[in-house]
């Protein structure tokens, strides 16, 4: 009976809090996404754009100190950088809510490669690989 | 041209490239590109950035429906995003350093074999074929609901599999695309898992790869605000439409049509590489 209670929890109730999980990600960034679009159009609509050469220093919000600095200060593109950064964490969410549930099956090999999966995407937080 | 106008247009177009990428299987991204680059000038790698946002859209909005059936066998992508994640990094780090027009020109190769993927007839190799060691010790078959129950299915050639993801991973970092045709081949060709399995897989892996390497992309400037805002709002709502019609319509000749028209960019994107218009 334990046992069948602890392959439904894993098997059944985690994949339906999975799928929420996702859509709730997807929605909530994208609708952060929006409003700081219409918070930006706003403001620079009119604006000439340039895109035609690539300039590591034009968006202005490449890291999460200047990202969360913007917020602050309710700028446009910083809430859009922000809805951007919430949509790169739901797969990674989703690939430490798969360690949990790897956990709860006692499946420690997969404990193990479920965190090497998390540890690469977190080296790859480090700034250091581009500066 | 002014922001406004540059917004509507992209929103316009990121819209189509989502509803037709969902409705051939191609993935919103080897459309979005060409478009930004070829008709609006936009430099490659802002293109690239502003795709790899539209490509986690996506594909973590469809894996939240295909969650739920439990086809998606979570062991393989798991596994198999060791070799994904690294080869993104990787394939992100490397890409500032190599000239825009030779990514054009492998972008348009990875275009036309897209094209070619689509429209080549798919053989079911569903007989169950004798398990390596690799995939015993690593768990990876498994069984998928069909209409006569549970389906068991064993994997093949794990090594071969799993080099062949580690390219799909550094093209998918290179490029800003999910590479959904390489996954294809991986899975399907390599390693001989059946087509519900691995279509579900490649998506739950493609969103968890393109996070790896967005990270890369956000910290170098690449991910512009202004660009990203309407690729990824247009590509996820046109891809959510898509996959609705999905369900009720043979896509068949539009997969033959878009081919025609998605070789036509991958031309296009190899010449202007070759000439330097890039």
């Amino acid at each position: 009976m334990k046992k069948e209670a602890k392959h439904f929890f894993a098997d059944k109730d985690i994949q339906i809090v999975l799928g929420v999980l996702l859509r709730v990600g997807v929605i909530l960034s994208m609708s952060i996404v929006f409003i700081g679009g219409l918070i930006y159009l706003l403001g620079a609509g009119d604006q000439a754009v340039d895109y035609a050469v690539f300039d590591p220093a034009h968006s202005g919000y490449s890291t999460m100190v200047s990202i969360f600095k913007g917020l602050l200060s309710f700028n446009g593109k910083a809430i859009i950088q922000f809805g951007v950064l919430l949509l790169i964490f739901t797969p990674v969410a989703r690939v430490a809510f798969s360690i949990f549930s790897f956990v709860i099956e006692r499946d420690y090999l997969y404990v193990l490669i479920g965190l090497l999966v998390l540890s690469i995407i977190l080296f790859s937080l480090s700034n250091k690989l581009v500066h | 041209m002014t922001v406004l106008l540059f917004t509507v247009i992209v929103l316009l177009g990121a819209f189509l490239a989502g509803l037709l990428g969902s409705l051939t299987g191609l993935g919103g991204g080897v459309i979005i590109i060409p478009l930004l680059t070829l008709v609006l000038g936009v430099d490659i790698h802002y293109a690239i950035g502003a795709s790899i946002v539209s490509v986690i859209a996506t594909s973590t909005g469809s894996a939240a429906a295909y969650v739920k059936e439990g086809i998606t066998n979570i062991r393989i992508g798991m596994f198999l995003e060791v070799a994904t994640t690294i080869s993104a990094i990787t394939g992100a780090v490397i890409t500032v350093f190599i000239n825009p027009q030779y990514i054009a020109v492998i972008f348009g190769l990875i275009l036309l074999l897209s094209a070619f993927m689509m429209v080549r007839k798919k053989i079911a190799h569903e007989q169950p074929v004798s398990p390596g060691r690799l995939s015993n010790f690593f768990k990876l078959n498994g069984t998928y609901p069909t209409d006569r129950g549970m389906q068991p299915y064993t994997v093949h050639n794990v090594a071969g599999g799993f080099a062949m993801m580690f390219v799909a991973g550094i093209i998918s970092g290179l490029l800003g695309i999910g590479s959904g045709a390489l996954k294809v081949i991986a899975m399907d060709n390599i390693m001989k898992i059946p087509f519900k399995v691995s279509t579900t897989t490649s998506n739950f892996m493609m969103g968890v790869t393109a996070a790896a390497s967005a990270v890369v992309y956000l910290h170098r400037g690449q991910i512009d605000p202004g660009i990203a805002m309407p690729v990824s709002l247009g590509v996820l709502l046109g891809a959510t439409i898509g996959s609705k019609i999905l369900l009720k319509t043979n896509t068949d000749k539009l997969k033959i049509v878009f081919a025609v028209v998605v070789t036509f960019l991958a031309l296009q994107m190899i010449y202007n590489g070759l000439s330097g218009n890039i």
